[in-house]
């Protein structure tokens, strides 16, 4: 199963759509390793559906190339791309059994059928749905309509697999689940994955390596953990992270014009910090204390232990933050200073 | 409905009375005009009547009025009615909506064009084809000749079924049109898009993902174009009057045209209308014993 | 390097030759489509017996042959019959339909599931079987020619009961219960919320309802004998038989009795597209 090297490598080059004059994607430079799992994160609208479909030909580039494995792809019709597409509605044909979904792709390029049947189960097994072949996707749950679309995907072999949100329509617990297998899966098959999500939770356990969008540009590439220690931007340093990072207006930690953003986790209540705060709100979580409040015109959120003393709502505390884990960022561009 | 009501049985009963006065118009109308009719007709169909009375045969006279050769002809010749206009106007009406579904410059116009039909009644359609096929001053004749013109489409026993059946297409291409691309409409736009990027082409997909998904709104035209072939009796009427030489006498027309033993005959006209009941029911049967398999419904 | 050529998705865009054999292929089915109705106008501006010469491009255009064909034909009163007679039982349709509908969504009774499936089942009776009986009923009546006589026995269908029902089948059950708690009794949630909700389906109904009664043919071709109370289809029917001599009066007649439908649909295309399909597409 394995690939000789750089087969899966995607790379594009200058990507820019436009649709009716309003631009999707400006300017787009990205790297896929092979056999990677990249994550294309970023809210709605942020253009990382459309740089997807572009992938997998879907889409059209107004400018720039698509590279995979060496091959410049921007004409070649999708089939011969070696991708395959798993859609955030799973796109099954309510019509057809679940082998016949499955055995689709190979059906259209003219495998026979017992090799197609072979295949297909093999693709079934691997994801535990060997006993519901003969059903129609009407007849499956959530979890197993998305196993199906899995399948589909997999019987193809394909060099790169193009996922666009699978799991924004399966239940919380369900899709806890479901990460881990697409994990397994992912070093199972040695092929390279492009997911698209807007959870950043997906995205930190799952990914090799992110990339952070947001309209229509690549703000920032890296590994889950240089992201969320070194945020390229604000935006970034507040959509990476559960409670987000505070931003601290300039002047009110140290000196000087610059934004100063802390995590929750890295700010403390002391007695004589230079922060001050008036408390609006205190969540006892259990194994966590969560203090809410105003710093200036900011929401500012500290996280302490679980049995430290519960300040009172309306008073005034103080807060210091470590030095070395302050994040400073531009007043004017919002961008990381690095001192 | 604050009203705590003891007894089940009382509460069950609660809403008849206004159920009653809820039903009563479309019952009354339903039940006078559709309901007794049909079993009236069924008793009156083994009568002769003239025009002041009626006189009773016998039930032998259903099974002798399906004997006869003029039903049998009508039913082969309502038969082929059928078997001409439904799979055209069923293949036209799909192809066109298909191939107008894309965003192709003026698809608007196109549309409205092939959607216009639907505003003709059939007397309008009827007339406008009688003098459009008319050998003397039909244009169409005109242009074409031959047996267009010598004794003309409409007067000639060989092509006289084929002119009632191309004016009755043109006439259903609207409806059929309209209802296509309606269910067209509803086609999830991914379907399509995971057969393409799976290497599926126009045909492909067509055959894969539109004609399953379309398949209830195919089965509604096809049994509505039926219905209308088998109870076609304007297009005739105006048309050919069931000529020449009976040969577009479909049953409707035998039971009420011109110049036939039903006229005058109401007993008569019931046997036939009744016998044609029996048929549509039949053929009501098969198409849904039929088509129904293959018709997928819902998600 | 290779630029999208429109900013249709891939999959959308074709290309080239398929393009142009589309456009060809759409072009003359649509001419062949169009070209009765364009002889049709042309024939009805021109003078009453010239069919043959310049069927395409006249060079005289004269609106008396119109004029001839509404007064010869009748066509005046024609019209107004079948206004009439289509507005009656449009307005009884929705009403009949509206209030049976209502009752099998709404009311519990014994035996409802029966006799919804008894009102359902006379929409297997195809009408030809029922005209016989129908004409002799409205003989004993005596409304022969007459606007009873057309209308009566359309003033219900189980088709509109059907389609209401499947409209009032998707207002929640907790509409009903809130307007039971606010006080609202049947009546007063069929005037306040249930009608106002449904209205596109009615309105479809009553497009669907009134384009069945103007287009009947073979019904009032029964019971008129008197041309005073031909509709538009049978006085159409008459000035076919009549103007045999003049075929440009008889399709300047066509294009009359056309033009109020061809009107109506412009302005309602998108209640005749939902009344058309409502049997097609479940729910």
């Amino acid at each position: 199963m394995a690939y000789p090297a750089n087969v899966a490598q995607v790379q594009l080059d200058k990507i820019t759509k436009q649709f009716d004059g309003v631009t999707a994607v400006e300017d787009i430079d990205l790297e896929i390793a092979d056999r990677e799992f990249m994550i294309l994160l970023g809210p709605s609208g942020c253009g990382k559906s459309t740089l997807l479909r572009m992938i997998a030909g879907l889409e059209d580039p107004t400018e720039g190339t698509v590279t995979i494995g060496g091959r410049v792809v921007n004409d070649i019709l999708p089939k011969d791309r070696d991708v395959a597409m798993v859609f955030q509605s799973y796109a099954l044909y309510p019509h057809k059994t679940v082998q016949a979904n499955i055995e689709f792709p190979l059906k259209v390029r003219g495998i026979d059928k017992v090799e197609r049947a072979k295949a297909a189960q093999v693709a079934a097994d691997s994801l535990g749905l060997g006993e519901y072949m003969q059903r129609k996707p009407g007849a499956l749950s959530g979890g197993q309509r998305q196993r199906v679309a899995l399948a589909r995907a997999i019987v193809r072999n394909p060099a790169v697999f193009c996922m666009d949100e699978p799991l924004s329509n399966l239940d919380a617990k369900l899709r806890g689940e479901t990460r881990a297998e697409l994990i397994a899966l992912h070093q199972r098959l040695e092929s390279t994955f492009i997911y698209v999500t807007h959870d950043q939770v997906e995205a930190m356990t799952m990914g090799s390596r992110i990339a952070v969008m947001s309209r229509g540009h690549i703000e920032q590439v890296g590994t889950p953990q240089q992201v969320y220690d070194r945020p390229a931007s604000v935006f970034i340093a507040q959509f990476v992270g559960t409670p987000p990072m505070n931003i601290l207006p300039a002047g009110s930690v140290e000196p000087g014009e610059h934004l100063v953003g802390v995590r929750p986790e890295h700010l403390r209540i002391t007695a004589d910090g230079p922060i001050s705060m008036v408390v609006t709100l205190v969540e006892q979580l259990g194994h966590e204390l969560l203090v809410t409040g105003m710093v200036g015109e900011s929401r500012v959120v500290v996280r302490e232990a679980a049995h430290a003393a519960m300040p009172a709502i309306g008073s005034t505390v103080h807060l210091d933050a470590e030095v070395a884990m302050r994040h400073r960022f531009s007043a004017l561009t919002e961008r990381r200073i690095d001192v | 409905m604050s009203k705590r009501v003891g007894r089940p049985a009382a509460r069950r009963w609660r809403d008849f009375g206004l159920a009653v006065a809820m039903l009563a118009p479309s019952g009354v109308i339903l039940g006078m005009f559709v309901i007794y009719p049909l079993v009236k007709a069924i008793f009156l169909g083994r009568q002769r009547c003239g025009v002041t009375s009626c006189r009773t045969t016998s039930w032998h006279q259903y099974v002798d009025a399906f004997r006869s050769n003029e039903f049998q002809d009508a039913l082969i010749v309502t038969i082929k009615y059928a078997l001409i206009t439904v799979p055209i106007g069923l293949a036209l009406g799909v192809g066109l909506a298909v191939l107008a579904d894309k965003y192709i410059k003026g698809v608007g116009i196109f549309r409205t064009i092939f959607s216009s039909t639907v505003a003709t009644s059939v007397a309008v359609a009827s007339v406008m084809w009688f003098f459009l096929l008319n050998p003397n001053v039909g244009v169409i004749a005109d242009w074409l000749g031959g047996t267009a013109k010598t004794p003309g489409f409409l007067q000639d026993p060989g092509t006289a079924l084929w002119a009632v059946s191309a004016s009755s297409i043109w006439a259903n291409l609207g409806f059929t049109f309209i209802v296509v691309t309606a269910g067209l409409q509803s086609v999830p736009k991914d379907l399509y898009e995971s057969a393409y990027v799976d290497g599926a082409n126009g045909f492909t997909r067509f055959t894969n993902v539109t004609l399953p998904m379309i398949s209830p709104v195919l089965l509604f035209v096809t049994v509505v174009l039926t219905a209308r072939a088998f109870e076609g009796f304007g297009e005739i009427d105006l048309l050919t009057e069931g000529g020449p030489k009976a040969k577009t006498t479909t049953l409707t027309y035998l039971a009420y045209g011109r110049g036939l033993p039903t006229s005058g005959d109401d007993g008569l006209r019931a046997t036939v209308t009744v016998l044609l009941f029996f048929v549509l029911l039949v053929l009501a049967l098969i198409q849904f014993r039929g088509l129904e398999k293959r018709v997928h419904y819902g998600n | 390097m290779a630029t999208s050529s429109s900013g249709l998705p891939a999959i959308d865009q074709i290309r080239g030759g398929r393009k142009f054999g589309r456009y060809v292929f759409l072009t003359v089915t649509a001419a062949i489509v169009l070209f009765p109705i364009y002889v049709m106008i042309v024939g009805a501006l021109k003078p009453g017996s010239k069919v043959l010469d310049q069927p395409l491009l006249p060079n005289h255009l004269t609106f008396g042959t119109l004029s001839d064909a509404w007064h010869d034909g009748k066509l005046g009163r024609a019209l107004v019959n079948s206004a009439i007679v289509s507005i009656i039982v449009t307005l009884a349709q929705l009403i009949t339909s509206v209030l049976a509908a209502y009752a099998f969504v709404f009311l519990r009774f014994p035996g409802r599931t029966i006799v919804f499936a008894l009102f359902l089942a006379t929409l297997l009776v195809p009408l030809e079987a029922t005209l016989t009986v129908n004409r002799r009923t409205m003989q004993s009546f005596g409304w022969i020619n007459s606007y009873q006589g057309l209308a009566v026995p359309f003033l219900a269908t189980a088709f509109g009961i059907f389609m209401i029902r499947q409209v009032f089948l998707t207002i929640p059950k907790e509409m009903r219960e809130a307007a039971s708690m606010d006080g609202l009794g049947h009546i007063g949630f069929l005037r306040e919320v249930a009608v106002p909700l449904s209205r596109p389906t009615i309105g479809a109904l009553a497009l669907f309802a009134f384009l069945t009664s103007w287009n009947q043919y073979l019904w009032p071709v029964l019971i008129t004998t008197d041309e005073d109370y031909n509709t538009v289809q049978t006085g159409l029917k008459a000035l076919k038989s009549a103007g045999i001599g003049q075929p440009n009066l008889v399709i300047a007649g066509t294009v009359i009795v056309a033009l109020p439908i061809f009107v109506m649909l412009i302005s309602f295309q998108r209640q005749l597209v939902r009344g058309l399909t409502a049997g097609a597409v479940k729910g």
